[in-house]
């Protein structure tokens, strides 16, 4: 949560406050595409942040970029891996799932399937004995009988 | 003189944790009374000690005594009183001295509050408690030190960083350091029951409202961060998945699945092993978080200086720790049988689920905070892992998590049926499906998540309120305000828990922006509110300089709220903030701040709708007070009263 500080500490000179006015397209389904897209990318410079919400210059001028992209006619797609190329992978708040990254997207469901059968395994061990028939057979009531009599 | 006292006491403390984390230890293996008892007067000493040395610290940030380094560099005489003292823990040093003072208060309560504990078990706890305590006051006084002089003391400090200089953020780092410290009392049980080789009810019964408490410290602390980034940062934003939240929310989950699994020996000695387990983990990430936000491996400025010396020592004391509590539990674990047997469909059974759910989810946060780390040590690719990431990753689970808690809190011990469980929670379901049948009326676009998200929600409150209802039985509601409190607790603390999932889903889905650049006088209307622009002035504060608007709302003609977002610079560290102008609803928050002033006249000004916001930090609150409730159960004080009474009938007979 305190990741603003370093970006502001560079940041001294020239306070800027994210997205600015001047840089919002006319057009507002342009505009939007714009918006969800820089909410994925990292900031280059600073702490963890998204171009979207950075103060950085270089943050100003990614998103500026990212526009000039869209208004050109690029899709989503097209102008995030713009950005990439210049940058590399690391603006990508999401990896993608290439290569490694198979790792990352799936140790979660693993883990969770495999938790579900460790989990599984556990609560049919803890599980009662099969129920015994209820009714008596031929040789106990023959000994109850024997009992009874005594 | 004042520093002196306090770096003195601090080694007295390194001391007695010395003493304390060997004699009892020994007194325990060997029967040695004498050296048994000795663990609480030294539990009780490490405490007053590491107070001299912590109000020695306060009272130089308090009188401004800059010839302390620390304070030179952390304080200014012109900042209001609270935050001097705030910023005795707005650094790596204090909050250092921060952590073992709560450590050894939680020790020194068990000396003291745990009348009922048994006398080697308790010696054992406060050794491994001790333990604990002298690896970070070594590591202070070798690596930390407070209490560094200046040669020449300067004439005035540089002051703690502004964005500190909050309420909200004044006492979040006390109540987070309450949690994660808190789960050392888990940890500390847990390690002296594997010693001991013995883990039953009554140890679960011990256990559980440490891990309570820490659990309640925790969700205040998180939520109390996550509410100063919305009204401070300037967006909004609430969580950012950052490596640094993520330190504190995973001991979170875990001390969730702990409390969980400490009911369920408890209440039936089985799950056993897997508690103890958890125990130890929750405190491990509870170091992993300290290691984090110390060491500089994962970037983030939540960190303080990074120092590798400092992060080679915390790893050093992570491994000590974690793996000598492995090592042991390993050795152990196996001894300890489950006792009671129970059917899959059972509240047994719905609380394994639950630590299956709560345990994964902590390992997926785990794994998206150190995948940066590990891609770049073994495969040297440098990414970022986000928001985006956690947000798929992570709510599956909750979703799961959520779907199935208001059946498992109503389903009996041992043995259950599943319709019987839904025959009363029909009422709850119907209600669900009403509300999302309404978000998706009004919800624009649609959104998936507003639906979900409210659905959900909307089914752990009403699932609460069924759970409360139940238990009255057919005596009717004249019996709610006698139900235990524990009940109270569970369902206020679910029920907390929904309000927070309707929140975070609506904000989500349903919050607008607006930017623009706005002149003086003028209105513009955003979401159906018109927002006038009445006036922009420059003031002067306490130690900073304020540019504040008057920024006028109304709707449909009525005036709703006059609201002054504020821009701040403070000239010692000459650093900018915003101060976000916010009308709180119960149904939305009117968001609005002022920017700079552009060259052509008019001001940037961005204004938010957010809905729903609130219920984020009320649900948030509820938890906490569901916790709070819960912890004050009459079993808890029972046990306790019945064994103070016990030394005074001894000696009658």
């Amino acid at each position: 949560m305190r990741y603003l500080i370093l970006c502001l500490a560079l940041l001294l000179a020239v306070p800027a406050w994210a997205v600015q006015p001047d840089e919002v397209l006319s057009d507002p389904a342009l505009e939007s595409r714009a918006r969800d897209i820089s909410r994925i990318l990292r900031c280059p410079v600073c702490q963890g942040e998204t171009i979207d919400e950075s103060n950085a210059p270089i943050s100003r001028d990614l998103r500026l970029y990212l526009r000039e992209r869209l208004v050109a006619g690029d899709s989503n797609e097209q102008a995030v891996d713009a950005v990439v190329e210049r940058f590399g992978e690391y603006v990508l708040f999401e990896p993608r799932a290439r290569g490694i990254n198979w790792v990352l997207y799936l140790a979660g469901p693993l883990m969770a399937l495999l938790g579900l059968l460790i989990g599984w395994r556990f609560i049919r061990s803890r599980a009662e004995p099969e129920t015994r028939p209820e009714t008596l057979s031929e040789e106990e009531r023959a000994r109850l009988d024997r009992i009874m009599q005594d | 003189m004042n520093a002196e006292i306090g770096h003195f006491a601090l080694i007295l403390a390194f001391a007695v944790a010395m003493f304390q984390m060997v004699v009892p230890m020994i007194g325990a293996a060997k029967g040695w009374s004498g050296w048994i008892d000795s663990a609480r007067p030294a539990a009780i000493a490490q405490l007053g000690l590491i107070g001299i040395s912590f109000a020695a610290l306060t009272i130089s940030f308090v009188t401004s005594d800059f010839s302390v380094l620390l304070v030179y560099e952390n304080s200014h005489t012109a900042k209001p009183l609270i935050y001097k003292i705030s910023g005795v823990w707005g650094n790596h040093e204090g909050s250092m001295l921060l952590w073992v003072l709560i450590l050894a208060l939680f020790g020194a309560a068990a000396a003291v509050f745990d009348a009922n504990l048994p006398p080697r078990l308790r010696a054992r706890v406060l050794s491994v408690q001790a333990a604990i305590g002298a690896a970070f006051l070594a590591f202070i006084l070798f690596t930390s030190n407070p209490f560094l002089r200046l040669a020449d003391a300067p004439f005035n400090g540089r002051d703690l960083n502004p964005l500190l200089q909050d309420p909200g953020l004044a006492f979040h780092p006390p109540f987070l350091y309450l949690g994660y410290v808190g789960l050392s009392m888990a940890f500390s049980f847990a390690v002296a029951a594997l010693i001991e080789g013995r883990v039953d009810a009554a140890w679960a019964r011990w256990v559980r409202p440490w891990t309570l408490a820490a659990w309640v410290f925790l969700t205040i602390g998180i939520a109390l961060g996550s509410w100063w980034a919305y009204y401070e940062l300037g967006w909004g934003g609430f969580w950012f998945w950052d490596p640094v939240e993520n330190a504190s929310f995973m001991p979170w989950l875990l001390a969730a699945a702990l409390l969980h699994s400490a009911i369920v020996v408890e209440k039936r000695e089985v799950l056993k092993s897997w508690t103890i387990l958890l125990a130890i983990m929750a405190f491990g990430f509870s170091l992993i978080g300290t290691f984090i936000v110390r060491s500089g491996v994962i970037t983030s400025v939540h960190s303080f200086a990074n120092d590798p010396e400092r992060g080679v020592f915390i790893l050093a004391i992570l491994a000590a720790f974690v793996g000598g509590a492995l090592t042991l539990f390993s050795a152990r674990a196996g001894s300890m049988q489950a006792k009671g047997v129970f059917s899959p469909v059972s509240r047994e059974g719905a609380l394994v689920l639950n630590n299956i759910l709560l345990a994964v989810s902590a390992f997926v946060v785990f794994i998206g905070t150190v995948w940066p780390l590990v891609a770049e040590m073994l495969w040297d690719r440098k990414l970022s892992v986000g928001p985006p990431f956690f947000e798929k990753a992570f709510t599956p689970f909750m979703i799961a998590l959520a779907i199935v808690l208001p059946m498992g809190a109503i389903i009996p011990w041992k043995r259950g049926k599943l319709g019987r469980v839904l025959a009363p929670l029909r009422g709850a379901l119907l209600f669900a499906v009403a509300v999302m049948l309404l978000v998706f009326a009004v919800s624009t676009g649609h959104s998936a998540l507003a639906v979900i998200g409210a659905g959900l929600g909307s089914w752990l409150v009403a699932g609460a309120v069924v759970d409360l209802l139940l238990r009255t039985g057919n005596s009717g509601l004249s019996r709610l305000g006698r139900l235990p409190r524990a009940d109270w607790g569970r369902a206020v603390a679910h029920g907390g828990l929904g309000v927070t999932f309707i929140g975070v889903s609506l904000l989500m889905a349903w919050q607008v922006e607006d930017i623009r650049v706005a002149r003086i006088g003028e209105t513009f209307t955003v979401a159906g509110y018109e927002i006038t622009l009445e006036s922009v002035e420059d003031v002067q504060g306490p130690n900073y300089v304020s540019t504040i608007a008057a920024m006028r709302v109304a709707k449909n003609g009525r005036e709703v709220a006059l609201l002054h977002p504020e821009k701040r610079v403070y000239p010692v560290q000459a650093m900018p903030t915003t101060e976000a102008a916010i009308q709180s609803g119960l149904f939305r928050d009117l968001y609005l701040v002022i920017g700079d002033a552009q060259q052509n006249g008019g001001w940037a000004v961005r204004s938010y709708i957010k809905p729903f916001a609130g219920w984020i930090w009320f649900g948030s609150a509820l938890m906490a007070l569901g916790g709070l409730i819960s912890l004050s159960d009459r079993r808890y004080r029972v046990a306790a009263g019945a064994m103070r009474s016990a030394p005074i009938a001894g000696p009658a007979e």
